[in-house]
């Protein structure tokens, strides 16, 4: 955890992620776009910096503990888990299909490196806030995290907010939760399908210490995430603001992304969007 | 003759009697003190789900989660992802009645040995009335993969079911009752999970049991007795996994069945019998329990009378069946 990568090199650990995200949604036919590209920077932190866990001993018992709530986005966390060696970069294209480790929804039974399985989204946080109470309350282990990140549309869900009191009431200092902020939920704007704001002031309200950054900047990220752990008298939020689509200009800010993957003439542009930064970069054969 | 020796005082009018709940909380404060990783977790219903008697003894162990269902059995989940071996309480009509589907997939899906007890099941709980008195739970729960099903039959059973969950590694629905009930076990009355015991032998019909109505059963066997009609009784605290064998095997004998609960007859553990049956002996089957109604607010004692769930009504329809309908015998 911590120092190794440059903030060059996790950027383009992000930008492998999102390849990676499109070609397996490509492949699979079904699954969600908008929501694992917007968090590929924040994946690229997590996998590459922010996580104290060792891909090829993925229940090793000191590790930090990743949960994905919005089980959706789990193309993301696949392709971060493959990119830092949980498994070889082929089965990606196992997405989805009869068979595989790699479900629609994560399974924790399927896929070692999974802490959970979700995708009825609500329940991430509790399942997190039950390990950090272990962890700190009965079992009094030091230097151990456990981070849990959430959808926007999925605090809708009342099971957060029991979570959160919960949390607030024990002052679970190594409860780290991370919002997506995409603003973008199934039946359009979060605003307008089940307004969220003032969000800040409703975590400060539940006795948890709120941070409200740049989701799509690995830096904030890392940055947040070493206030977080340095809150040592009650949970931490991060608010992460990120563009839905992030890296595709066609796929950025447009909510119908939610839940649909690219065919493959939009897989192809998507990825020479990636490829060039949105057009910034011309390659020499164009 | 049956070896599960029962207590020998089972018919007297004295006969002791204790509240199903009060044996889980003496065996979840037994399994606390065998084992340093169970903790206890309840919904604000300390006391009368009896998980107080754990809550005193180890109260780092034990968690307040407040009038928050689906939190209890998702926060226990987590607990059992590092190690822990849970045990959540509430009343059955709110775990598993209002948090099924957390259940569902942060259990059952997860396969997490969180041990999910539902208290107060069954219309004897009274006067709170038909949102109190969970008849579905049974029903519910048998149908999740993964999921072991038990309902005691008495205090002496519970406790001992409780010890023996804290031991086993799957997720679980342990169903309490909260009015006294006679005992008819005894503590050298064997019980492991996934057994029926044959408690009567008899020769004309099986009743099966399950939880609070096995005692019923075994009064009505009695009656029937002296119109000279002999009567199995088999308690089935494990719906699932059932006991196939043990339950074929009285039923080869009989050739009659007749299944009692303390909830919705269909769905729950007269389903399960049914579905056994007509896969493997299709026979004729009286099943007992509520007929697809909700309850309502009474006495207990009125409010089994009123929906037939007693030994007087399982004597007269034990009875009618036996003079109406042959033995089944197999090989049609």
């Amino acid at each position: 955890m911590g120092g190794k990568l440059t903030t060059k090199q996790l950027n383009e650990k992000a930008e492998i992620i999102r390849e990676d995200i499109i070609t397996m949604l490509e492949e699979a036919g079904s699954g969600h776009s908008a929501g694992p590209l917007g968090l590929a920077d924040i994946f690229a932190a997590l996998y590459f910096d922010i996580l104290n866990i060792d891909p090829k001993n993925p229940a090793w018992p000191n590790r930090d503990r990743l949960l994905l709530s919005n089980g959706h986005c789990v193309p993301v966390q696949y392709a971060a888990m493959a990119e830092a060696g949980f498994f070889e970069k082929d089965e990606l294209m196992t997405l989805r299909k009869l068979g595989s480790r790699l479900q629609g929804h994560p399974e924790r039974e399927k896929l070692p490196g999974l802490e959970t399985t979700s995708g009825p989204l609500g329940s991430g946080l509790s399942q997190a806030a039950g390990m950090a109470y272990v962890l700190e309350k009965i079992d009094n282990i030091k230097d151990q995290w456990v981070y849990v990140v959430m959808g926007d549309g999925e605090l809708d869900e009342g099971n957060i907010w029991e979570a959160a009191m919960f949390a607030g009431k024990n002052k679970l200092s190594r409860l780290i939760g991370i919002i997506d902020r995409n603003n973008i939920q199934i039946d359009g704007p979060t605003e307008t399908v089940m307004p969220l704001e003032d969000l800040k002031g409703k975590w400060e309200s539940f006795g948890w210490h709120v941070q409200e950054i740049d989701g799509n900047n690995i830096e904030s990220v890392i940055d947040a995430t070493a206030i977080a752990r340095s809150t040592t008298n009650r949970p931490s939020v991060i608010i992460a603001h990120t563009i839905p689509g992030k890296g595709v200009d066609f796929m950025e800010y447009d909510y119908t992304w939610h839940g649909k993957p690219p065919n493959h003439e939009q897989a192809k542009e998507a990825l020479a969007k990636l490829r060039s930064l949105n057009g910034k970069i011309t390659g020499e054969h164009e | 003759m049956s070896d599960y020796l029962l207590n020998p005082k089972l018919h007297d009018q004295d006969v002791e009697q204790e509240p199903i709940r009060a044996g889980f909380g003496r065996g979840l404060k037994t399994a606390g003190e065998q084992n340093e990783q169970v903790v206890a977790l309840c919904a604000d219903l300390t006391d009368s789900t009896q998980m107080s008697h754990f809550r005193d003894a180890f109260p780092d162990r034990f968690v307040e989660i407040g009038v928050a269902e689906q939190n209890l059995v998702t926060v226990a989940s987590g607990m059992a992802a590092m190690g822990k071996i849970p045990f959540t309480s509430s009343y059955a009509a709110f775990s598993p009645g209002r948090n099924w589907e957390q259940i569902r997939t942060t259990i059952c899906l997860n396969n997490q040995p969180v041990k999910v007890v539902g208290s107060h099941a069954g219309v004897s709980v009274g006067p709170d009335g038909a949102t109190h008195q969970m008849l579905e739970d049974i029903a519910l729960m048998r149908v999740l993969p993964n999921m072991v099903v038990i309902a005691p039959g008495d205090s002496v059973e519970a406790e001992k079911a409780t010890r023996a969950l804290a031991n086993d590694n799957r997720p679980a629905y342990l169903r309490l009752a909260r009015e006294k009930t006679p005992i008819f076990s005894t503590n050298d009355s064997p019980f492991e999970i996934g057994k029926a015991y044959v408690l009567r032998e008899g020769r004309d019909i099986t009743l099966l049991g399950t939880g609070t109505m096995t005692y019923q059963l075994l009064v009505a066997a009695d009656v029937l007795a002296q119109e000279g009609i002999e009567a199995e009784v088999v308690h089935v605290p494990t719906i699932k996994p059932l006991d196939d064998e043990t339950i074929l095997a009285s039923l080869r004998k009989t050739g009659r069945a007749l299944t009692a609960e303390e909830g919705q007859r269909s769905g729950g553990f007269g389903g399960a019998v049914s579905e056994l049956l007509s896969s493997k002996l299709p026979m004729p089957l009286k099943r007992i329990g509520m007929r697809d109604r909700f309850g309502e607010s009474g006495d207990p004692t009125e409010l089994l009378q009123k929906f037939e769930l007693t030994s007087d009504s399982i004597v007269y329809k034990a009875r009618t069946f036996v003079h109406s309908i042959p033995q089944y015998r197999q090989g049609f």
